[in-house]
């Protein structure tokens, strides 16, 4: 990119505006996502007994649906950012870009 | 183009005697006789991908083809082939036969090896589709020298590389070997030269492609499987369980935690591995490059997610299928082993045959033919894959920007990432052998450990921190790489299972280090970087804002190419 113009684009505000919106939704959503994974490590390590513990009088244990929501849960926040991110992203990036010109 | 034609031929002719010899084992009585549909359907496979390849060979002139397809495939295309990278034969065989075995314990894998998706999708993808061109040391080496980051990444990218190839290529033997009654060697051989006429001929195109027919055939087989399963139980998952604890010798055990992950440090050691060494596969990393801009990345990230969820959750059921159907089976177990171990030991060919015997059982023959010819095809592409990743740190990252210093033309640098792939391909062929009687299970770990320890903290530091300087990412990644590698020689894995020092001997007590490895690479890059009042690294810190710049918006970035 040519030297002089990332100045500019830096006092752009819609550029501020991407920049901010994008940190915040991505390391928000990392954030949630080590929570969950790591909060679902840290059962298995310390409760084992609670995620072993029967629905009902089956056999069905609560660890099963929980654990499969862990695998949902990966694919509804990649949702999310991606919903977000295409609503936001790509209209300022193509405003900062013809601005820039 | 006649080269390539004359190649295919002398594959195919070689592959006569392969059918005869297979043959003769049928009529040996070692195998069943339903290899006949393994081998008809795998060479069915192999001619139609190497007719893409021959496809892909023409429109693969310039260097950008050659390594990222020009750009041109689709986010949707490339999200499927990412999820083809991932479904290896290690995670539909393996982590089925996990299930089979204990129950509940693997889906604690499958949800360690879906959670690095999220993460790639929030922090990696976008920027490494707006910074690189071809390989993430392109990513790393943005801002910062050229030389010592090309190195540690080329190093990071290469010995990843070779532990994931040389794990691929002996389970590739010995699946083979079982499935399609060849010699181990020779099945080695054939996966070795089939890689090497996709990547040098074909490029990134034929890859992706290979990659894109095998994940679409691994899931419908997969989701075939899954259905027969419930269907046999009425569509209704509390019964499949409730069999599944009647008949396994564990009973109630099995829907619980049980010892994979009894130790805290260990969990949580593996687990950040598995999911921040997603974010450091060259192999997988590569694959961005070949969408066109970052809006097409993040939807193969999504696309990839969501097929790679889908089939953990497939194994999931395949492994308690086989639990209900093939344990119960005395057709597939060795009945001495039965009579002293009970029937979930005595599984013929071990439990990661689970999956195989379970498409037996549910689908005769022919689906069992179907499946071995998949697991044969799904270890072909995922070789391939990583066989372009090594090449390409080899000929765009040492070669072109290192020795020659970015002063070298394109026919040059493909032909010596031609080159570069024809070497690994041997050098894989020759490792599985060398490696044949080796306990090889730890390499795919360790691969996952070193990507987690050295690529991907310099990748991160280098696309958000603006302190991060050319030395302090070049002592701090090596720190990484070296400490991983120390510390799994270190482990009871390699130290007393392959050194076969005694039990208990091990100096590193847990099974992997990336808890402690990331820790010394992050530490070792932050504090070298701040130690560092070097002149280029005020120049690599002043560089940051630009970088950045593009980073968010993607001024500058590659562009497709124009097939």
């Amino acid at each position: 990119m040519a030297a002089q113009s990332y100045e500019s684009i830096q006092q752009n505000p819609k550029y501020r505006e991407l920049v901010r919106q994008r940190s915040v939704l991505g390391w928000t959503l990392a954030a949630i996502t080590l929570i969950i994974y790591f909060g679902f490590i840290l059962l298995i390590a310390y409760a084992p007994k609670f995620l072993g513990t029967p629905i009902g009088s089956g056999v069905m244990t609560i660890g099963i649906p929980v654990g499969l929501a862990v695998i949902v849960s990966a694919f509804v926040l990649v949702g999310i950012y991606v919903v977000r991110a295409n609503a936001t992203y790509d209209s300022l990036t193509r405003d900062i870009v013809e601005e820039s010109r | 183009m006649r080269r390539l034609v004359t190649l295919l031929a002398t594959v195919l002719l070689a592959a006569i005697p392969v059918i005869a010899r297979a043959a003769g084992a049928v009529e040996g009585g070692t195998q069943q006789a339903t290899n006949w549909h393994a081998i008809f359907m795998f060479v069915l496979f192999v001619c139609l991908t190497l007719g893409i390849t021959y496809w892909a060979a023409k429109r693969t002139k310039s260097a950008a083809q050659f390594y990222s397809a020009g750009g041109g495939i689709t986010g949707f295309q490339n999200g499927i082939a990412i999820a083809g990278d991932y479904m290896s034969a290690a995670s539909f065989l393996g982590i089925s036969g996990l299930v089979y075995l204990s129950g509940f314990d693997g889906l604690i894998y499958s949800v360690g090896f879906l959670v690095g998706w999220p993460i790639v999708t929030f922090l990696i993808a976008e920027p490494l589709r707006n910074l690189g061109k071809y390989t993430f040391a392109d990513v790393a080496s943005f801002r910062l020298g050229q030389t010592p980051i090309r190195v540690l990444a080329a190093c990071g990218s290469l010995v990843t590389v070779s532990f994931y190839l040389i794990a691929q290529m002996v389970g590739a033997g010995k699946l083979i070997q079982i499935l399609f009654g060849l010699d181990y060697w020779m099945a080695v051989v054939i996966v070795g030269v089939l890689m090497i006429i996709y990547v040098t001929f074909g490029g990134m195109l034929a890859t992706t492609w290979v990659q894109i027919i095998k994940a679409v055939l691994l899931l419908s087989g997969a989701t075939f499987m899954a259905l027969a399963v419930l269907w046999k139980f009425g569509f209704n998952p509390e019964a499949l369980f409730a069999k599944a604890v009647e008949v396994h010798p564990k009973h109630l055990a099995i829907m619980a935690p049980g010892t994979l992950v009894s130790n805290p440090i260990s969990a949580i050691s593996l687990g950040l591995a598995l999911i921040f060494g997603t974010a450091g596969l060259p192999h997988i990393l590569m694959r961005f490059f070949t969408v066109a801009d970052a809006k097409a990345a993040r939807k193969s990230v999504f696309v990839a997610t969501g097929f790679i969820g889908y089939f953990y959750i497939l194994t999931f059921i395949i492994g308690f299928g086989a639990i209900c159907l093939v344990s119960t089976n005395p057709q597939f177990l060795d009945s001495a082993i039965a009579a002293a171990k009970g029937p979930i030991a005595a599984i013929k060919g071990g439990s990661n045959m689970a999956a195989i015997h379970l498409a037996d059982a549910v689908g005769g023959d022919l689906f069992l033919g179907f499946i071995s010819a998949v697991a044969f095809a799904t270890i072909l592409a995922v070789v391939s894959g990583l066989a372009l990743a090594g090449a390409s740190a080899i000929s765009h990252d040492l070669y072109a920007n290192v020795f020659r210093r970015g002063r070298v033309n394109e026919l040059e640098e493909m032909r010596v990432s031609k080159i570069a792939t024809v070497l690994l391909g041997v050098l894989a062929i020759y490792l599985g052998i060398v490696f044949e009687k080796q306990n090889v299970a730890f390499m795919v770990g360790l691969a996952f450990c070193i990507a987690a320890s050295c690529n991907f903290p310099v990748l991160l530091l280098s696309i958000y921190w603006r302190g991060l300087t050319t030395r302090g990412a070049f002592i701090g990644g090596f720190l990484g790489l070296i400490s991983a590698v120390v510390m799994v020689v270190l482990s009871p894995a390699v130290w007393e299972v392959t050194l076969g020092n005694p039990k208990g001997s091990a100096p590193f007590p847990y099974e992997n280090p990336a808890l402690f490895s990331m820790a010394i690479a992050f530490i070792g890059i932050w504090l070298f970087s701040l130690l560092d009042h070097s002149a280029r690294g005020a120049e690599d810190q002043a560089g940051f804002d630009a970088q950045f710049v593009r980073c968010q918006t993607g001024i500058g970035a590659t562009k497709a190419s124009a097939h």
